[in-house]
């Protein structure tokens, strides 16, 4: 009783990234609460769930196996997680800020009155005094996120209602195996005692996602453009650069509304979190979201015509030039010296 | 056939347009400083619904918003676009709600209008990004809800065919009517102001707005019903006022930072060939590349 719990996406057959890496925080946090991770998996086939999960510490799996619950719907999961939630009464439950994880949090936390804090960025445990009353919330949920378009960072808490639920974008936590053979149990259900027909009335008729195009997340260099680089065209320049030295090439939101990069591309608050090795920010600026998304990259050059760029600050070096000028002279020293 | 849509607007301080002013030296957002504007994906979602007006004769468009006495602006901004009125849920009880009492509240106002065939709302409001008011206000009213909608492909014999945008494809759902659908920033731009309708509507008040208009205009409001905008309170709409505001909201804000990043110790080079060269050579050298 009183667990975290982490609902896990599943695409054929294979649980997400951002719900392996909900585990593993969940199982840090767990670690710190003394209490067990417990995952739920809603799906058809699932027989390789346990699998792929228990080395991330889970003690406790429940499955839900039925060829209606994919793909994913919103009414059956929601009966779902707001039957099991009653029953098993979490103090915490976790899901990815992806769209699933936005469509269905918000549907179970409504159902259970409890609180929901979208896309955080960093998730603790802490206590609480709340001076008016006189009383001392132990062991709350930290909930914390960038707010007002990232000009803020809020910590939210929820003292009174439980499960805290919070969702997370993929990337911003970082997937850890504990114990390759880590021993959880399985509990598999009857879906028909969870979800009644009525709520599969929304019918997927036609479904095509195409497998992940960019691998950005784990590129050990990325070399991002902004709204400076001022063209699809002088993109090319980072594509250059990026097959030259082996790396992948990420956008800010600027880049990515202006129409010169995929949404694919985007690395930020409201795009992927990465950390390379080395990270090559081209005619960014710098806005908060943006470095929310990259500031944990080993090296940071900064190529900017404007001296005074805000990324300038946490850049360890700073090239003030065009990107038409600075990149071809990477390239080029990079192919004269090397084999 | 004829439907009765309510699109649930919000209007929002500019975040996409934040300059130095707009964060006070404590630290606090400055909202004066930002101008407040139609919520982008919201006007998504009411071209939505103007298309369906379009292609369904007998359609009824209706919008719904939550803020302050100045939020009937975007009931007019709906109105110079084509929608046919509106309601302005204000009170101060409302203040402090996070998306869970917003909900409750704009839940209360559609079970207060309460003949409706779809509600359309933008997927997310730019102030908060929480994309959660609309499946919240779904559950509320019991009702069914496609997310992440790009494009309304039909609506017929009572139901509504939808694709989806998602991260990595496209889905295409059906279900029935009555439906709540949010919009996505990836569907069509929202149609600008008709002129002829800003003449129609640009004196259009609420109750409110009316103690403070001018008296040349105030026997217009008899005699052009349409210029009335109603706006509605707690009681309007039999809230219970505990669920309502800071009371009916199970998150608290513990805590509100500035963002200040760890500056670093940063070397500054000039992009000539040398001291490009000495980079590459030195990040060569380090195994950073290569």
């Amino acid at each position: 009783m009183n667990n975290i719990f982490v609902y896990c996406e599943i695409e054929d057959g294979i649980i997400a990234d951002v719900s392996l890496e909900l585990l593993t925080k969940g199982r840090s946090l767990a670690n710190t609460l003394g209490c067990k991770l417990e995952a739920v998996v809603a799906g058809h086939q699932l027989g390789t769930v346990g699998k792929q999960v228990f080395p991330y510490g889970v003690d406790v799996l429940h499955l839900f196996d039925d060829a209606r619950l994919f793909p994913y719907t919103p009414l059956p999961h929601t009966s779902i997680l707001v039957n099991l939630f009653k029953k098993e009464k979490p103090q915490i439950a976790f899901m990815g800020a992806t769209s699933i994880g936005r469509d269905l949090g918000p549907r179970v936390s409504s159902a259970l009155g409890s609180g929901l804090t979208a896309d955080c960025t960093s998730l603790e445990i802490g206590d609480h005094e709340e001076k008016k009353e006189n009383k001392v919330y132990k062991n709350l949920l930290y909930q914390i996120r960038p707010a007002f378009g990232g000009n803020i960072v809020a910590t939210i808490i929820n003292p009174e209602h439980r499960p805290q639920m919070a969702t997370v974008r993929e990337g911003v936590m970082k997937k850890e195996i504990v114990d390759l053979v880590y021993k959880g149990e399985t509990k598999t259900y009857d879906v028909s005692q969870y979800v009644s027909e009525a709520d599969f009335a929304v019918a997927v008729i036609d479904r095509q996602i195409e497998k992940s195009k960019t691998n950005i997340k784990s590129a050990p260099i990325i070399i991002a453009g902004g709204y400076g680089v001022g063209s699809k065209e002088n993109f090319q320049l980072l594509y250059d650069l990026a097959a030259a030295i082996g790396g992948e090439v990420g956008a800010s939101r600027a880049a990515v509304d202006a129409g010169f990069c995929e949404h694919e591309r985007q690395i930020g608050q409201t795009g992927v979190t990465v950390r390379p090795k080395l990270y090559i920010a081209c005619g960014i600026s710098g806005q908060i979201q943006h470095i929310a998304g990259m500031q944990e990259s080993s090296i940071i050059i900064s190529v900017n015509n404007d001296p005074a760029a805000p990324i300038n600050t946490i850049a360890d070096y700073v090239i003030t030039g065009t990107v038409e000028n600075v990149i071809p002279k990477m390239i080029k020293y990079y192919k004269q010296n090397t084999k | 056939m004829s439907l009765r849509i309510i699109v649930l607007a919000k209007q929002v301080p500019d975040t996409r347009n934040v300059g130095k002013d707009a964060m006070k030296a404590d630290g606090t957002v400055n909202r004066a400083a930002l101008p407040a504007i139609f919520n982008p994906e919201d006007l998504n979602a009411l071209e939505q619904a103007l298309r369906l007006k379009d292609a369904n004769p007998g359609t009824t468009v209706t919008l719904l918003t939550m803020g302050p006495g100045r939020a009937a602006e975007i009931i007019r901004e709906g109105l110079y676009r084509g929608a046919d009125g509106g309601y302005l849920l204000t009170d101060r009880a409302f203040a402090g709600a996070d998306t869970l009492a917003t909900s409750y509240a704009l839940s209360m106002a559609v079970r207060k209008i309460k003949e409706y065939d779809l509600i359309l709302c933008g997927r997310q409001a730019i102030d908060g990004d929480t994309a959660q008011v609309g499946p919240q206000v779904a559950e509320k009213l019991g009702l069914n809800q496609i997310t992440y909608a790009e494009e309304i492909v039909n609506v017929k014999n009572g139901r509504i065919t939808v694709k989806r945008r998602l991260e990595r494809g496209v889905e295409t759902v059906e279900a029935p009517l009555p439906i709540v659908v949010t919009i996505n920033g990836s569907a069509p731009e929202c149609r600008p102001r008709n002129a002829k309708l800003i003449q129609k509507f640009k004196h259009a008040k609420t109750v409110t707005e009316k103690q403070e208009a001018s008296a040349d205009y105030l026997e217009l409001f008899s005699t052009r019903p349409y210029l009335n905008l109603e706006e509605w309170s707690v009681a309007d709409v039999n809230a219970d006022v505990k669920q309502c505001g800071l009371s009916g909201s199970p998150t608290k804000v513990k805590r509100i930072e500035n963002v200040i990043f760890q500056a670093k110790e940063s070397k500054t080079l000039l992009p000539t060939d040398t001291e490009i060269d000495e980079l590459m050579k030195e990040l060569i050298a380090n195994h950073t590349i290569g």
